[in-house]
């Protein structure tokens, strides 16, 4: 299975991504944001934390409208598989992909610490490796994670089972206390939480190791049944 | 041909911001401030002589990039 891994100018969690994703057995391919299409054969694309362009505008905003991006639309738009954190989701919400919009934290403070957070899909090819209702704890890292969206889209993507995640503790205000969400299809996901700082035993917590074999595996089985 | 967009959270989006700043104008002593709310002002200098033309134009700009449309509304002016 190979992954891209989309890297910008201000990306900084690029690495830790791509290390997550090789230590769940997939092939990574870094791309870089100025190139106007995707390496061949990737069946996954990662878009990874950081201040892609310095947050100028709004948080994701200038990355979502990158040569880059197009194509990564275009991968998700024809059923491939999409991965982004943090700065990667608000990427990802800015691009049309996910619905809804990061606000400024409801504490308007920069939040970096460990929390928990709760499983509330385990049928998706990234949180099939958790239970329903589980909590585990992951990192957290951002100024801009108050997720917003208007009543209807949050009761849609309650009732489709397209949160993946809430937070235990709501820490920046979300609506719904909702910390992922995924595409229609479920092949994109977009969350607030770093699963990849807590992926190694180094880091202090294993909890995001799971979404990285279970999405691989998801993929990595698909491709031999095809 | 200049054009200035404002652009501002909807109403209903809660503007943490704004807040902030209304909680401080309060601490000075400005009693007399029901709310705020904190937007931005981009100016652009266009090389359209249209005004009509112009303001479509960056009508485009707000809707593509300049404003979330799904949290925030713009106002354009053509100087």
């Amino acid at each position: 299975m190979k992954v891209g891994i989309v890297v910008f100018p201000g990306s900084n969690c690029d690495r830790d991504l791509a290390v997550a994703f090789e230590q769940a057995g997939a092939d990574v391919t870094m791309v870089w944001h100025k190139d106007t299409s995707l390496p061949k054969g990737l069946d996954m694309i990662g878009v990874p934390g950081g201040f892609s362009f310095g947050d100028y505008l709004r948080c994701g905003a200038i990355a979502a409208q990158s040569p880059i991006c197009r194509a990564v639309v275009d991968h998700a738009n024809a059923g491939g598989y999409v991965y982004g954190v943090c700065n990667g989701f608000q990427i990802l919400a800015e691009t049309g992909l996910l619905p809804g919009a990061l606000l400024r934290n409801a504490n308007l403070k920069y939040i970096c610490k460990t929390i928990p957070l709760v499983v509330q899909n385990n049928d998706s090819a990234y949180t099939s490796g958790y239970d329903m209702g589980q909590e585990i704890m992951i990192p957290i890292a951002h100024h801009d994670g108050n997720f917003t969206a208007d009543a209807d889209t949050v009761a849609r993507l309650q009732g489709e089972g397209r949160v993946a995640f809430t937070y235990g503790d709501n820490p920046n205000g979300s609506v719904a206390d909702i910390a992922g969400i995924l595409s229609e299809n479920k092949r994109v996901l977009g969350m607030m939480p770093h699963p990849e700082r807590a992926a190694d035993a180094a880091h202090g917590g294993t909890d995001g190791q799971a979404l990285f074999k279970s999405v691989v595996g998801a993929v990595f089985g698909a491709l031999q049944d095809a | 041909m200049k054009a200035r967009v404002t652009v501002m959270l909807k109403n209903g989006v809660l503007d943490p911001q704004g807040k902030a700043v209304h909680h401080a104008l309060t601490a000075l002593g400005f009693d007399g401030v029901n709310g705020v709310r904190q937007g931005k002002v981009i100016e652009l200098d266009l090389a359209e002589t249209d005004a009509a033309v112009a303001e479509k134009s960056v009508g485009e700009m707000c809707e593509k990039l300049l404003a979330n449309m799904v949290i925030e509304s713009y106002k354009i002016e053509i100087l």
